[in-house]
């Protein structure tokens, strides 16, 4: 079967411990996270994994299946990128010289949507959001200046479908007895 | 973890509160769950529960094994045979560590425990203090849950959730790590309400009965179907409907390894053992049925054997409470999502009885092969040496099915599970997924307490009973009557069997220098003898079912004896072979 990129969300308690639960489950089937984030939900002490991973369809099902086996986990979704927005955040650090490099460096940066954050006696910061591939393109322009250093975030998504998380989670509840 | 009081609802009911330490609120806890018996070993971190439960008297029973790993396994086997929440104490460090055999095998073969080990102090955590060990990290991928508690007041919540996690759902071990400082500070108000929910934790799921119709189809249209029985029914205590469901369909019972006593073993629909070194029919009728159901059971490579050719001409019906076990290994054609006695229950109802006589003879006809080229050589062998087959056919002719069998892991546990006749539940004791050897002795102990009026036979090997030898101390200590069938061969039996006919016979590191273990077994104070003569096999049997007091009964068995028929690792079910 054929490997694919899947976002896996997974939803859970604000509990100590449970990033190390997760990755076992990865870390035991010898699989390669590619990107993970951690980040509140707009609901109290409930938090989102966002996690990037390439496999088959069917791993993937048991992956989230052993996931949603874990106490504390409330739900584990799987996307394929179809489904979902996402966006990644990239830094990129150069030399101060690059203003005066006779390229326009600014140019370079409204073209890729980006933005400079900082600016310092020696240094530039810039920003952009995008997917890999733009936060990618801009640092393969920016090369040339001299990149002292460059960063990117993991993975963030939301699905596409308008269901709230909270509609998700109560018939997650309903589906179960718990005596 | 901040949401442990938030998340949890708890029971309205408000007991009486007053102030006591985070020892005795550990010894509180366990007395609010029913807690009367554990199992232990004490140290210096666990020290404050210790003189807690010194000083409670008698209201709970410890028994000191003599290793950690004893004590865990003692506990796996009492929490099978009593239904209850196995308990063990053990202290930080290397007492913690010596229990991760054992919360692995019991994860494996999804045993309700929970486990209660010391730390250091939390202000010494991870400062390599004396016998600190991180086990919330080590203990995380072989617990169902674990959590580590610093502070006094966070003790009776803890284990309500513990107790609540270990035994709902699919069972398995829980571990509270318990800091030196939270046993010794105080809880102003201590009160203890058991749970009956904890947030993030979906133990039953709602039986679909779109499901249970659509299975109920399957079963009604199947010309050969087969229920493969494992240990969901014995958990779920789902025995009289899967026997209501079997004599109502007039369907095929075979029984996983765990499943054994499932289903009685004399019932004219029970087909035999699944698996490895099952029986033959069961396993070669497995790639010819067109419906298999699977009951409680996850289809262990060692049920399955080469999964992409197992049951290939059968629509799969799989009823299991964990719906990762659904797909995992084997893909099916309708899942049922729910405990084995919930889903019988509904099903029976809807399903009626056909005539599958056809289908049946195919099994006597295969029954009839294995009778007579495996089963009756090794009851009545025409060779000088004793057999393992022919001890275990022995113990369970003059037995008759009334003890709980114990066994550790290797030839002797395929042939006790062979040639040993199970017609009660609950009677076989065994580390099934783990394999873990050295589990016999120290289960021994604890199915001897829990089993106390049924009485407990354990088979052994040579290997494995050297593991954890230091039991025989406990069974003497506490007055245990377990009577230990010892089947030497000199040979670690079971890889040498491999090496025999996998590797050419290259017998590398398995001929065992053995101890004299009669003199052993009196030196910790038990009865003991050696037979090597046929002619002496019954008397010495019954003098060790006989005696009031443990016994331990050496039989030198044939040295290169064979557990057949196999299914050879990575070979279809249906080319299982009945000789090498």
């Amino acid at each position: 079967m054929e490997e694919k990129l899947y976002t896996l969300i997974i939803v859970t308690e604000n509990n100590i411990g449970l990033l190390n639960h997760i990755s076992v489950v990865f870390t035991r089937r010898h699989i390669n996270i590619r990107s993970l984030t951690a980040s509140e939900s707009k609901i109290k002490d409930v938090y989102t994994f966002t996690i990037v991973i390439k496999m088959t369809e069917e791993l993937v099902r048991k992956v989230a299946k052993q996931l949603e086996k874990i106490i504390g986990i409330f739900k584990v979704f799987v996307y394929e990128d179809s489904e979902i927005i996402h966006q990644e955040l990239a830094l990129y650090k150069l030399p101060i010289s690059a203003i005066k490099s006779g390229i326009n460096l600014e140019q370079i940066v409204r073209n890729h949507n980006a933005r400079v954050l900082d600016i310092k006696e020696d240094y530039i910061l810039i920003e952009k959001t995008g997917h890999k591939t733009d936060t990618q393109n801009l640092l393969k322009e920016l090369q040339p200046f001299g990149v002292l250093q460059f960063i990117r975030s993991g993975r963030v998504a939301m699905a596409k479908p308008m269901k709230p998380l909270d509609d998700h989670l109560k018939e997650k509840e309903e589906a179960y007895d718990y005596i | 973890m901040a949401t442990l009081t938030q998340t949890t609802k708890e029971k309205t009911a408000a007991p009486a509160t007053q102030k006591v330490s985070g020892s005795d609120a550990v010894i509180r806890s366990l007395l609010a769950e029913g807690v009367d018996l554990v199992f232990g070993y004490p140290g210096g971190a666990i020290m404050p529960v210790y003189d807690s439960l010194y000083q409670n008297g008698k209201k709970i029973e410890h028994i000191l094994t003599r290793h950690e790993q004893g004590a865990i396994h003692a506990a796996e086997a009492f929490a099978k045979i009593s239904g209850k929440v196995g308990v063990v104490f053990a202290t930080s460090g290397p007492g913690a560590t010596n229990l991760v055999t054992g919360l692995s095998n019991a994860k494996i073969d999804s045993t309700p425990l929970v486990c209660i080990t010391g730390q250091v102090t939390s202000n010494l955590l991870g400062f390599d203090a004396f016998q600190e060990t991180d086990m919330i990290g080590i203990s995380m991928p072989v617990t169902k849950w674990n959590y580590q508690i610093t502070k006094a007041e966070e003790i009776p919540l803890a284990f309500a959730k513990a107790f609540y996690i270990a035994c709902s759902g699919r069972p398995g071990p829980v571990l509270l790590d318990i800091t030196k400082d939270a046993l010794l500070s105080s809880i102003e108000n201590f009160s203890y309400q058991k749970v009956e929910r904890i947030s993030g934790y979906y133990p039953y799921p709602k039986i679909d009965m779109e499901k249970v119709r659509e299975a109920a189809n399957l079963i009604n249209n199947a010309k050969k179907p087969l229920i493969l029985a494992g240990q969901g029914i014995t958990i779920s205590g789902a025995e009289k409907e899967l026997e209501t469901f079997v004599n109502k369909t007039g369907i095929p019972v075979a029984a996983t390894l765990f499943g054994l006593t499932a289903f009685p073993s004399k019932h004219p629909l029970f087909v035999g053992m699944l698996g490895m070194h099952g029986n033959y029919a069961p396993n070669i009728k497995t790639n010819e049925a067109d419906l298999i159901i699977a009951i409680g059971m996850r289809f262990d490579d060692r049920v399955t054997g080469d999964t992409s050719k197992y049951a290939k001409n059968a629509k799969v019906i799989h009823i299991d409470i964990d719906a990762a076990e659904i797909d995992k290994n084997i893909k099916t054609k309708v899942a049922v999502v729910s405990d084995a006695k919930k889903a019988l229950e509904k099903l029976i109802s809807l399903v009626q009885k056909n005539n599958f006589e056809e289908w049946l003879n195919e099994f006597k006809d295969l029954d009839k092969v294995e009778q007579d080229e495996i089963i009756a050589p090794n009851i009545a062998p025409k060779g000088k040496a004793l057999r393992m087959a022919e001890v275990v056919h022995r113990v369970s002719e003059m037995t008759k099915g009334d003890p709980i069998v114990v066994t550790d892991v290797g030839q002797h546990q395929m042939m006790a599970a062979r040639y040993y006749k199970f017609l009660k539940p609950k009677s076989i004791i065994t580390s099934g997924g783990l394999g873990t050897m050295g589990f016999g002795l120290p289960a021994a102990v604890g199915a001897g307490i829990a089993g106390k009026d049924r009485g407990v036979i354990l088979f052994v090997g040579d290997g494995g009973f050297q593991m954890t030898i230091q039991e025989l101390a406990t069974l003497w200590h506490y007055k245990i009557p377990v009577k230990i069938v010892l089947l030497n061969n000199n040979f670690l039996g079971m890889v040498r069997q491999w090496q025999q006919l996998f590797f050419d016979k290259r017998y590398a590191c398995t001929t065992m220098h053995n101890p004299d273990f009669v003199k052993i077994a009196e030196g910790f104070g038990l009865k003991s003898r050696k037979v090597q003569e046929r002619a002496e096999l019954d008397g010495a049997l019954s003098e060790m079912l006989d005696s009031d007091t443990a016994y331990l009964l050496v039989v030198e068995v044939e040295k290169e004896g064979n557990v057949f028929p196999m299914v050879p690792a990575g070979a279809a079910v249906s080319e299982m072979i009945l000789k090498p």
